[in-house]
């Protein structure tokens, strides 16, 4: 009887109840994509592990450390690879084909993230060319670049244009690997710096460690660190997480506001729905004092309302979530530049429904209220 | 005409809550449209505004920033003799030869590290450019170990106020100035002297060299000989164009997310205004019959439901672009990623944007309202008046 009714109520005035699931939906959505920008930003940090350690220049990352500190670092306790690399910075046709390029150590790298996973021959040819590169999946999809295919960098902190052979693609193992990332060999540019004699020959940007004991971490970096202490490159190592939540907040503000936003998108919709539910229910108040004088209890009603503000949001919150997917890729290809892939995590989904559940419930509070404390005779001297 | 604005006008006082609650949701939108532009707005002003119109930039080739270039001793003498380069007073040229490199500071509020930008400069640097004024202390003397602040990072870094000390590159540097360049990049900078930073940081070689034009057209003469020289491997940029580059990925992408947000934001909107307006027409079927057999033609009916949905876009572009204006007493740091360095800049508000806004608003109104009104206008006189 009451779902009949309920379901009755909803299509009473089709047109205004599928404007209001839009409603929602559009809100679900908006709210949904928002919390991926976000997610997607920390994303970076959460793709760390707890084995690695990242040591850099005490005063800043634009600071270069000697590579003679290689020995040095792998000779600490619980220190089991070392690998170094640097921000290659090329460019590849112009700026706004930007993408992360390092020129790296290849064959410790890859072993220190086994999340990078490439099939054994590419590795060996990439180990042994050493104008080789490799790309993740999504960077070579693209460029729409395949094995084989040369690729050039103007270097802007190397002088000159840098010819590079790809010869491997990786794939990320986990959702949230960057598939994003561009590999060139640490020796390429520096043998060429070498030759012409430059004094940033033989310096790298970073050394990526590998730890046996990640609980050590915090010790370990203090041992790295005191090894340069007082010498002209002080040292700097943290664990890779903090590294990258450093760089995360640099961009705080941003974050900030976009967290903002989804809050307000909530509240415009709740405002909307809220809206819609009272006027439908102003429109019935005779029928409901119907109700009420054919004998039907207070709590009939409530759940009459509250039934009805719910079936329309759970809707619309339906319908947000199944196109927060689609338009999520939309989203990715158009800011292709400034984010790796977009990936809806379950936590978003969950707060989408939460947020569905709040606006149903808040929506029907006030018609509620009215409808059950309106006087009889009052609600049937009115016309709707 | 003039009633059937005012039948609109009364029509929308009459429901407060909804048109408060319709009005509410689109200038939301604009407020959210209307600040992201101000964002992106603000952070080209900035930086285009740092530059000079006479004042040139030189680089070494493909370098992106100054933080990326170098300039070798040598280059930079040959450089220094350029005839192109307007004189002093006394004589000397109106060059300097600069120093940038970043350093880690932390944030004062939140504790975060963020990236300063150290320039190394002479008295000269603060000739070219005018919108410099020490506001505190006094300059630092050449040759010691101070600096002098831009007023951003000493209110935004710790032990970066008056006489206090910062400590980078195994020294100590006393703050002894503090400078204002107003809403430009220097204000999130640290000066001081070029020998003394160079020495300290071990680099023997200068980011950039900036110079004054002698006359304002001289800029092709001068960097057809700076980039014609074999000697040299240097860009030469005007001041202006060389920051606004440097402004150009940010923005980018704080217009793109803008225009993202706002787009899906003003579909919600529009759907808010549509209910509004259909439940509108419905409640009042029977004044529609009543102004139809009273003789109103069925496109007045359509304007008149029309221009209610206008004026409710109206007045929430205007409630949005109101609760924008405050937007531009405060001021955003965040790193700009194309220089690495932290920037703090200003919500700016043009006429542009406000008009923009406006007429984006007038437009969601007139989306959520035709429908609704060509229903309104296509109602059968008999059947309304039941």
């Amino acid at each position: 009887m009451l779902l009949k009714l309920l379901l009755r109520n909803t299509f009473r005035s089709r047109l205004r109840s599928a404007l209001t699931v839009s409603g929602v939906a559009v809100a679900i959505l908006a709210f949904g994509l928002l919390r991926t920008v976000i997610e997607t930003w920390y994303a970076g940090a959460d793709a760390t592990s707890a084995t690695r350690l990242v040591t850099r220049n005490a005063i800043s990352l634009i600071f270069p450390l000697p590579i003679a500190y290689l020995e040095k670092i792998r000779s600490v306790d619980n220190v089991k690879t070392v690998s170094y690399g640097i921000w290659f910075g090329g460019r590849y046709i112009d700026e706004k084909h930007f993408f992360a390029n390092f020129a790296v150590e290849p064959r410790t790298y890859l072993e220190l993230y086994p999340e990078f996973v490439l099939p054994e021959k590419q590795k060996e040819a990439f180990f042994r060319n050493r104008k080789g590169c490799i790309a993740g999946r999504r960077l070579a999809e693209r460029f729409g670049w395949r094995i084989g295919d040369s690729i050039t960098l103007q270097g802007t902190i190397y002088p000159g244009n840098w010819d590079l052979t790809l010869l491997g693609i990786y794939e990320g193992r986990e959702p949230t690997t960057d598939e994003r990332q561009f590999f060139l060999h640490w020796d390429y540019p520096n043998e060429t710096l070498k030759k012409l004699g430059l004094p940033r020959a033989d310096q790298v940007g970073f050394y990526m460690i590998g730890i046996e004991d990640p609980d050590r971490a915090a010790a370990t970096s203090e041992a790295i660190d005191k090894l340069f202490r007082n010498s002209y490159a002080e040292t700097l190592t943290e664990t890779e997480k903090a590294f990258s939540l450093g760089f995360i907040a640099m961009g705080e503000a941003i974050l900030t506001a976009i967290q903002l936003v989804s809050l307000v998108v909530i509240i415009i919709i709740m405002a909307v729905v809220a809206n819609t539910m009272a006027m439908s229910v102003r429109e019935r108040s005779g029928e409901y004092a119907v109700f009420k004088t054919l004998g039907f209890g207070r709590f009939f009603l409530g759940r009459l309302i509250l039934g009805e503000s719910l079936l329309i949001t759970g809707m619309g919150g339906i319908l947000g979530i199944l196109l927060t997917f689609p338009a999520a890729d939309l989203f990715a290809d158009a800011l292709a530049d400034y984010f790796p892939a977009f990936f809806v995590k379950q936590e978003t989904l969950i707060l989408d429904g939460v947020a569905v559940l709040a606006v149903g419930l808040a929506a029907s509070v006030i018609p509620i209220w009215r409808t059950l404390n309106v006087r009889i005779t009052d609600a049937l001297g009115r016309i709707g | 005409m003039k009633l059937l604005f005012f039948y609109s006008f009364r029509n929308l006082l009459t429901r407060r809550l909804t048109t408060f609650l319709t009005t509410g949701g689109m200038a939301l939108v604009v407020f959210v449209f209307a600040a992201i532009v101000m964002l992106a707005d603000g952070l080209q002003k900035t930086l285009v505004d740092t530059g000079a119109a006479d004042n040139i930039v030189v680089i070494r080739r493909s370098a992106l920033s100054e933080v990326q270039s170098a300039i070798e001793r040598d280059k930079a003498a040959i450089v220094e003799t350029d005839p192109g380069i307007a004189l002093g007073p006394s004589g000397e040229r109106l060059l300097a030869k600069e120093l940038i490199v970043l350093i880690t500071l932390q944030k004062r509020e939140s504790g975060n590290p963020a990236n300063v930008v150290i320039r190394g400069g002479t008295t000269r640097s603060l000739h070219l450019r005018d919108q410099i004024t020490l506001t505190a202390g006094r300059l630092p003397h050449p040759g010691a170990l101070e600096i002098m602040v831009g007023r951003n990072v000493a209110e935004r870094f710790d032990n970066a106020g008056l006489g206090q000390s910062l400590f980078f590159a195994q020294r100590r540097w006393r703050v002894v100035g503090i400078f204002d360049a107003g809403n430009t990049g220097f204000s999130s900078e640290i000066w001081g002297d070029v020998d003394q930073l160079m020495q300290a940081f071990r680099r023997n070689v200068y980011s950039s060299i900036i110079f004054r034009l002698r006359q304002a057209n001289g800029f092709d003469a001068v960097s057809e000989r700076i980039l014609n020289d074999p000697r040299l491997t240097l860009d030469v940029k005007r001041e202006r164009d060389f920051y606004r580059e440097q402004s150009e990925m940010m923005s980018k992408f704080l217009r793109l997310l803008g225009f993202y947000l706002t787009l899906i934001f003003s579909i919600g909107a529009v759907v808010g205004a549509m209910i509004t307006m259909y439940a509108a027409v419905a409640n009042r079927t029977q004044e529609i019959g009543t102004l139809r057999a009273l003789g109103f033609q069925r496109g007045t009916i359509l304007t008149a439901f029309l221009l209610e949905s206008l004026l409710l876009g109206l007045l929430g572009g205007l409630g949005g672009l109101f609760f924008s204006s405050f937007l531009q007493f405060f001021t955003v740091s965040t790193t700009n990623f194309q220089t690495f360095s932290e920037l703090a800049f200003r919500f700016t508000l043009t006429s542009a944007t406000a008009l923009k806004a406006l007429s984006f608003a007038l437009f969601m109104g007139f989306l959520g309202g035709i429908l609704p009104a060509i229903q309104a206008a296509r109602k059968n006189i008999v059947e309304a008046l039941r």
